[in-house]
């Protein structure tokens, strides 16, 4: 490796030095200036505008959203990731290719197309409005806009640890006697348990901060469908002089969450490695 | 996303054939790859069909669909004759370009620092990369603004000397940056660090100065990688809208891209046209997914190239 003959090499005050400048620039200029804002308000003023009742239903539709979405996402991108590592179909590798589409595709595009599927009159609106599923404008709406972008993440997480699991352990399982549900859930599972959880944190931490896709199914009803972003961005709009300050407060907040999780998903993907 | 590698090459070795059992003892062993009974397999892969037609095959046919849906003179319509719809695509492949150079030469340098020199903070400095990625957009896009508004640290400095940052083409270019900044390095690092050093530091000891050994040795080895870095990240800075959002002001006909222009039409009630543009923009993303398979068998053939010569 490169540390055994350290910095025989050029460049590397060069590059060094780019990196962190560039850095500072873009990341950690401005993600001080979000704090410094943050600070500029009283402990009173920040409470205050962290904390009312309609932040408070934000957050719960934020964190709620991401997590169903997230669970969904788990579910799905394990049965896409199954099917794709495990057998073989016509087409398969079409839908390999399919499922990095949503990494691909615009979010607005996503936001787009699925508010005007899921009303009364779209293509599957049709068939679930009237079981009294609202696939648009609603809270469901939202889920489901963050499945599409979370299941990826999951899919392509586990597809290598799947290529990479041994059917030895499996087969012994079956040669002494367990059910093929009984090695999926004793042997397999959690074999894929801590890849499934990096995925699922992936899917979670990009739902807490999606916009874009939830602005266009979502309503962005106060109390009802506004998630914290959408939050954020109103209270800018608002244009009082402490309005900013209110907006930075409610994003630190969500900073906060966003850091938390990269921490996670840091721990997970060292977790997964080991395994 | 390599497994897509990892699965080919998996499959072309041979399993359970008792002449190269010898060669390969440990995938001889291995039985089929799965003993699920069929009822399962089918089950599972109608499934699995399902959830990806549901999530995947229907929202993108059915873009084209709805933009296409009053024929295709009115799609042309809908596209070139609104100046500022026409406006948002240029201004996007003015945006996208910008920000992609950008983080090209930053993930070069970025790579070349990690990969090739050990220094305290490496790990803190990977992690400071990856923090766009965890960062909602539109928090992005207020960091921003807190620095370049008029009530902002730097605003009103840059202001008096004649310069704006925000509702802005620069403003856009620095969101579509931040948000897409990890994207090339985090694909570079990784695939200078498997390629190692050693040819670089044989080209050094033979008397190359730098210059040539980025041009003659570590460009070529990296350029799959890099080109791969590039396409996600294009696809990313063309898409963004919540940091691009915040950042713009959404002024139609200067500032709004175009995934900003597609939200501003369905705003209008204008339908047909947001998805006339979003049809573009899905052209692009399926655009995006050919390119990123070619460029991942280029990756796989440039790999086995290595390995048999």
């Amino acid at each position: 490796m490169a540390q055994a003959n350290a910095r025989v090499l050029p460049g590397y005050r060069l590059s060094i030095s780019f990196t962190l400048f560039y850095l500072s620039v873009l990341v950690i200029i401005p993600l001080g200036a979000c704090v410094v804002t943050a600070t500029q308000l009283s402990w009173e003023q920040f409470r205050a505008a962290v904390w009312t009742e309609r932040a408070r239903a934000a957050y719960a539709l934020t964190f709620g959203a991401a997590l169903v979405a997230a669970t969904i996402s788990g579910v799905v991108g394990l049965l896409i990731a199954w099917v794709l590592v495990r057998y073989e179909f016509p087409g398969k590798r079409i839908v390999d290719s399919l499922v990095d589409l949503p990494f691909a595709l615009p979010t607005a595009v996503a936001g787009l197309v699925f508010s005007n599927l899921y009303v009364a009159n779209g293509w599957l609106g049709r068939f679930l409005v009237p079981l009294g599923i609202e696939g648009a404008y609603s809270r469901f709406a939202i889920v489901l806009v963050l499945t599409f972008i979370g299941f990826p993440f999951v899919v392509r997480t586990l597809q290598p640890v799947l290529e990479a699991l041994d059917t030895e352990a499996e087969e012994a399982a079956a040669l002494l006697g367990a059910s093929r549900w009984q090695t999926f859930r004793r042997i397999t599972l959690p074999a894929l348990l801590p890849g499934l959880l990096t995925g699922f944190a992936l899917a979670f931490a990009r739902g807490l901060g999606e916009y874009g896709s939830v602005v266009f199914v979502s309503g962005n009803m106060p109390f009802k469908t506004e998630i914290a972003a959408f939050l954020i961005v109103s209270r800018l709009e608002e244009g009082r002089p402490n309005s900013y300050r209110e907006a930075t407060a409610i994003a630190t907040v969500l900073l906060c969450a966003s850091f938390l999780m990269l921490v996670v998903i840091n721990r997970l993907e060292a977790l997964s490695r080991r395994a | 996303m390599r497994s897509a590698e990892l699965k080919t090459e998996d499959s072309e070795l041979p399993t359970g054939n008792g002449t190269n059992s010898s060669s390969v003892p440990r995938l001889a062993f291995r039985g089929p790859r799965s003993q699920d009974p069929a009822w399962v397999r089918f089950g599972l892969t109608a499934l699995a069909l399902v959830a990806m037609t549901v999530l995947v095959v229907i929202p993108v046919i059915s873009v084209f669909y709805e933009a296409l849906a009053e024929g295709l003179g009115t799609y042309w319509t809908n596209l070139t004759g609104d100046p500022d719809t026409r406006h948002s695509v240029l201004l996007t492949l003015a945006v996208a370009p910008l920000a992609v150079i950008c983080n090209v030469v930053f993930g070069i340098a970025a790579a070349w620092a990690i990969a090739r020199f050990n220094f305290r903070g490496r790990t803190l400095l990977v992690t400071l990369i990856d923090v766009p990625f965890s960062v909602s957009p539109v928090v992005a896009g207020l960091m921003f603004v807190l620095l370049f508004g008029l009530q902002g640290a730097l605003g009103p400095w840059l202001r008096a000397n004649g310069f704006q940052v925000l509702f802005t083409v620069p403003g856009l270019v620095l969101a579509t940056t931040f948000v897409t900044l990890p994207f090339v390095a985090r694909e570079l690092i990784p695939v200078m660090e498997a390629i190692g050093p050693d040819e670089e530091l044989a080209a050094l000891s033979l008397g190359a100065n730098g210059r040539q050994i980025f041009w003659r040795i570590t460009l070529p080895n990296i350029k799959w990688g890099l080109l791969y870095g590039v396409i996600l990240c294009n696809a990313r800075a063309m898409g963004e809208f919540g940091a691009v959002y915040v950042v713009s002001g959404r002024i139609a006909g200067e500032t709004c891209t175009m995934p900003l222009q597609v939200e501003v039409l369905f705003q209008d009630f204008n339908s047909p046209a947001a998805f006339a543009l979003a049809s573009v923009l899905t052209m692009l993303a399926v655009v995006t997914l050919l390119l990123k398979v070619w460029v991942e068998g280029r990756v796989r053939g440039q790999r086995a190239e290595k390995s048999h010569g």
